[in-house]
């Protein structure tokens, strides 16, 4: 055998295993054999087209099973494998390792409160509390007992700067009492209802307030070159 | 007085400045259509390269020099943008991409010429939902507008970019791990060498930065490395976007000159701890920073040279301060938990390391452990170190070490003897 017929056998071997690992019970589904609503499947086979291997799709693929089902449900994840020509057992390996990926079914409404250094330094741990006992969860990491609201701790979030926060249905609010929780749960039974639409992150302003007079010597950007070169007197030069 | 020094920040309240028309009456897309038509890719490589811009994701390394590690050569070069962030303390890279979504695909573009990348993505995590749609749009925006797609600006060279949404998980942020994970796989980390540089995404050539230093790039280019050195200092060229948390009064994004004192941005800036408290201490460059103490630290300039010469570093630049009502001994429980829950599992050090140390703290707080442990926790955290394959096992070892050291009085407080003597002194 020529070295290239070597390579290319090694090659399916290589693939056959990947494709039928020893505990996986199920192959790639054949696509004739699997459901696939329509607007999932062009979904995921977008998102395919956009990397150069396919692969790289799962996230986005997983992303949109979750949103279709509620959450990464096994025909949901079955009808993924089958878009991408994978197994279904890879693609729930994947699911398995990302925290925001639920193998179980959660609530209509996801709320994430973080637990994190900067939010327990200013009372995450009370508003967790508030929210299990507004949506009567009884505890983090489930359900109220209608299904609406899913409530569990998380880590940081990337916005300690409104401390204590969480993320309800993949929008940032904060800073919150725990008083809030009980208006944001009311708020998320009732359809069409606003959620504590006063602490939402988007409409906040960057901490340090509007323009600043020292911006006036920035150059960048909109001028292209320096209208006067910053005096090396005046600047903070703190060689310690 | 305490003053901001805004680049990356200017105009980040301007309304719309999120669409491609405000970001271009603001003088956007000005720089990428100087590094396409009037540079050729070596001087726009040159010019980051003489800025001396370090990286904002943690490492600090130059960013232009990572990018000249990438061979020459047609031949399918990557970019990844690192937006994970997801180091507690850190909402930098957050402000930036909501606000001005279109400075930082400018500076993609530009770092794409520079490097020779034909095909860019944003790993941006899961979480942030909202800003992955705003850039999703402003992506749009910028094909349409001709400074991305097959022929930028004419000039024959391809830049495609992808918003890749994560799905939560701190160890994506990790360079190789992110690879992993926008190839489809779970998020481990890689062994290195070899470094993404010579074989990163798909078995390609790879530049991987942050938000920040990315955003850095169309300023360099337009205002040029000399201008942008008369910022901060010699080692920590430029400003930095610094993330204050904690107790703190006012906690936010700041943008200073590198090497500015860091009383200035936690008292001034920030507004200091609320009346009457003090600083205790505070992590410097996010949770994996060991901690200072308010005394040590405050006096020191905060730059990449004064941070690593008191021992510890300034990281992605997120300072989380705590005051004196603050137990460093649940501190330390909090920052463990949080490496234990995110340790992906693959070196034992790490995965049993975080493990023990998590179970040695909870009997500390329970009023359980013996002297004995106390040195265990050290020991444990001396053992972690620089022996993983990445370094969140340092990230955890690093602070936790730090406070025992520092704060050991509190931790030998929480002793089973001393709860003892103090049980038979109230009795
Ligand atoms: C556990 C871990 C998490 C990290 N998380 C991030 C992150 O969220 N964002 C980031 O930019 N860099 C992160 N880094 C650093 C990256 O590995 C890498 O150094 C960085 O993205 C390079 O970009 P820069 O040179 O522009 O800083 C992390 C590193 C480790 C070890
Ligand atoms: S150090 Fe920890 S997180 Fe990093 S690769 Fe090893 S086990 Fe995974
Ligand atoms: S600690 Fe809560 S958002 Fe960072």
């Amino acid at each position: 055998m020529s070295p290239a017929e070597i390579h290319s056998l090694a090659l399916e071997a290589a693939l056959r295993e990947e494709r039928e690992p020893h505990a996986d019970p199920e192959g790639v589904p054949e696509p004739s054999e699997v459901e696939v609503p329509r607007a999932l499947r062009r979904e995921i086979q977008r998102s395919m087209k956009r990397y150069p291997q396919k692969r790289s799709a799962s996230i986005p693929a997983l992303w949109a099973v979750q949103r279709r089902y509620g959450w990464c449900t096994p025909d949901g994840i079955r009808q993924a494998a089958a878009v991408m020509g994978v197994t279904p057992a890879y693609l729930e390996s994947i699911a398995s390792f990302y925290d925001l990926f639920h193998l179980e079914p959660t609530g209509d409404h996801q709320v994430l409160v973080c637990t994190n250094i900067s939010c327990w330094l200013r009372g995450a741990d009370e508003l967790l509390g508030a929210f299990c006992e507004a949506a009567e969860t009884g505890g983090p990491g489930h359900s109220s007992p209608d299904g609406k609201v899913y409530v569990r701790g998380f880590e940081c979030l990337g916005a300690c700067d409104i401390a204590p926060m969480v993320s309800i249905d993949e929008r940032y609010y904060g800073p919150l009492e725990p008083a809030d929780a009980a208006d944001a749960v009311e708020q998320m039974r009732m359809r069409g209802e606003e959620v504590l639409p006063a602490k939402r992150l988007e409409d906040r302003g960057a901490a340090g307030g509007k323009r600043n007079p020292a911006d006036d010597r920035i150059t960048a950007h909109t001028m292209n070159k320096p209208k006067r070169p910053r005096p090396k007197s005046a600047a903070r030069k703190k060689k310690s | 007085m305490a003053a901001e020094t805004r680049i990356l920040f200017r105009n980040i309240d301007e309304p719309g400045l999120a669409s491609i028309r405000t970001y271009r009456r603001l003088g956007g897309y000005e720089a990428v259509k100087k590094a396409y038509q009037e540079m050729e890719p070596e001087q726009v490589l040159h010019e980051l390269e003489e800025s001396g811009l370090r990286g904002r994701g943690g490492a600090g390394f130059s960013m232009g020099k990572k990018a000249s590690f990438l061979p020459r050569g047609d031949m399918d070069k990557y970019l990844c943008c690192n937006a994970d962030e997801s180091e507690p303390g850190a909402f930098k890279d957050r402000e930036l991409m909501q606000k001005n979504p279109h400075q930082l695909i400018e500076g993609i573009i530009i770092a794409a010429r520079a490097a020779g990348a034909n095909r860019c993505f944003i790993f941006i995590r899961g979480e942030y939902d909202l800003q992955g749609d705003i850039l999703d749009a402003a992506v749009e925006e910028a094909y349409g507008a001709g400074y991305l797609g097959t022929d930028v600006l004419g000039t024959g060279q391809q830049v495609k970019l992808v918003v890749h949404r994560g799905a939560g998980a701190y160890i994506c942020g990790e360079e190789t791990a992110l690879l992993d994970s926008l190839e489809g796989k779970r998020g481990n980390p890689r062994l290195k060498p070899p470094f993404p540089a010579v074989q990163g995404l798909y078995g390609g050539p790879t530049l991987i930065n942050n938000v920040e230093t990315l955003s850095n790039a169309p300023h360099i280019i337009s205002s040029g490395a000399e201008w942008f050195k008369s910022f901060g200092t010699e080692q920590s060229p430029g400003t930095k976007v610094v993330s204050v948390s904690g107790d703190v009064q006012r906690p936010g994004n700041y943008e200073v000159e590198l090497g500015v004192p860091t009383k200035l941005l936690i008292n001034d800036l920030a507004g200091g701890p609320p009346k009457g408290h003090k600083v205790k201490g505070f992590f410097p460059g996010g949770s994996s920073s060991p901690v200072l103490t308010g005394d040590e630290g405050m006096k020191l300039p905060y730059s990449f040279e004064a941070m690593q010469e008191a021992g510890s570093m300034l990281g992605s630049g997120s300072i989380i301060v705590f005051d004196e009502t603050t137990s460093v001994v649940d501190l330390a429980l909090r920052t463990a938990r949080f490496y234990h829950h995110e340790s992906c599992g693959k070196c034992t050090p790490c995965r049993e390391g975080t493990n023990w140390t998590v179970k040695m703290l909870e009997r500390l707080t329970r009023g359980e452990a013996t002297p004995m442990d106390i040195e265990v926790i050290a020991s444990v955290q001396e053992n972690i170190i620089g022996h993983c394959l990445c370094v969140l096992g340092d990230s955890m070892a690093m602070p936790i070490g730090a406070m025992v050291k520092k704060y050991r009085s509190e931790f030998d407080d929480k002793l089973i003897s001393q709860s003892y003597s103090a049980a038979a002194k109230a009795a």
